[in-house]
């Protein structure tokens, strides 16, 4: 079981800027362990965020972005009070979701 | 797809540590600034996204959690500032306890609690490796109880004699010198404006470097993605030295953690922080 992320989202002019903070080990696959075995990979491929419900971004990561990876974006004409999610799966097929309300 | 577009941008994903040591670089003119403060811009950067906040909010879980053979929170857990008290506690360790007659840092006291109240081993904890079972339990608890002391000046008890004792301990284990490159904790950070490869060294000695060596850490390592408490700051500071490996919270660790946060008395804490 993951555990959660951190989502910050601060209003900033006419826009909110969003700050997410993601527990996961994102092993690239190309590591191997004390007995010469390769560590499989594991890390996210697919991040997406929704503002009040609607898609807003999507992204595809890989191996490239480092562990307890940290994301910062622009909503524009976000508000106070409005639903920032984010969802993130991983190429074990495990997901999660956390949401924030803009500040 | 447009729409997705026009309505986000991606602004920053933080990458590798040194990619972002990289695009820093090719922004700002390298050679007008010292390398701490290149360093110091850099850690200023991914501040924001400290990750160490992922390892608070499972600290603070774990605190509340019943757990353990006897099934019990270490909400009862008595870290010098009476049973439960988080806040300002950090700032005040290590210390003397009279339940154990021992003066003891976070870390040995967070074993302790463990044990009396949980019912864990803690000499099974203190023998586990770092980053494995129970140890990582303590890596997100000495997160959480550090930052609860955030801002605050460190103040360590100097008043039982078991203290002071240990500050001398501590002062004779920092100065004596062994092992195959004749090197003593003193050798990197007895004095000033020492540096290894391009990290400036804190003079542990006095103020302001001893607040600010000691006072940062626990912290997140970029570099390994690990939390590091004090206890395994130290032990890698014994590998460097070519020492043979302290035990988990033995006394010797513990008396070099009463000499560098007596001498840091009055700096503020930081902790958790964010190393390369």
């Amino acid at each position: 079981m993951s555990d959660p992320m951190r989502i910050r989202a601060q209003v900033a002019g006419a826009n909110a800027t969003v700050r997410v903070l993601m527990s996961h080990e994102m092993e690239t696959g190309q590591r191997r362990d004390a007995g010469g075995k390769v560590i499989p990979a594991w890390h996210i491929t697919e991040v997406t965020a929704i503002h009040n419900g609607k898609p807003v971004m999507t992204a595809e990561w890989g191996p490239a972005v480092s562990k307890n990876p940290f994301l910062q974006f622009t909503v524009k004409g976000a508000k106070v009070g409005d639903k920032i999610g984010v969802t993130w799966k991983d190429n074990r097929g495990d997901t999660r979701t956390d949401e924030a309300t803009v500040s | 797809m447009k729409r997705t577009l026009r309505l986000a941008s991606l602004a920053l994903v933080a990458v590798t540590a040194l990619a972002l040591l990289a695009s820093a670089g090719s922004s700002v003119a390298w050679a007008q600034k010292s390398t701490a403060d290149g360093i110091a811009e850099y850690r200023a950067m991914l501040q924001d996204g400290n990750p160490a906040e992922l390892f608070e909010a499972r600290g603070e879980g774990l605190w509340q959690k019943k757990r353990g053979p006897k099934n019990e929170s270490l909400q009862k857990c008595d870290l010098g500032k009476g049973a439960g008290v988080v806040k300002g506690a950090f700032v005040e360790l290590p210390r003397y306890f009279a339940d154990t007659q021992r003066v003891q840092d976070l870390e040995s006291r967070l074993l302790t609690c463990m044990e009396t109240l949980q019912g864990f081993s803690a000499a099974e904890i203190a023998a586990t490796p770092f980053g494995q079972k129970e140890q990582v339990s303590l890596e997100g608890l000495v997160a959480w109880i550090s930052s609860e002391s955030r801002g605050m000046k460190f103040n360590l008890p100097q008043s039982h004699a078991a203290e002071k004792t240990m500050y001398e301990v501590g002062k004779r284990m920092f100065f004596t010198r062994g092992g195959t490159h004749d090197f003593s904790c003193a050798s990197c950070h007895g004095s000033d404006d020492k540096r290894i490869r391009l990290q400036e060294l804190p003079n542990l000695t006095r103020q302001p470097g001893a607040a600010n060596g000691f006072g940062a850490w626990p912290a997140y390592r970029l570099s390994s993605g690990e939390l590091w408490g004090m206890q395994r700051r130290l032990n890698d500071c014994y590998r460097q030295q070519r020492f043979p490996y302290p035990g988990f919270a033995s006394d010797v660790t513990i008396a070099l953690g009463v000499y560098m946060g007596v001498n840091g008395k009055g700096g503020e804490s930081i902790a958790p922080a964010l190393k390369r």
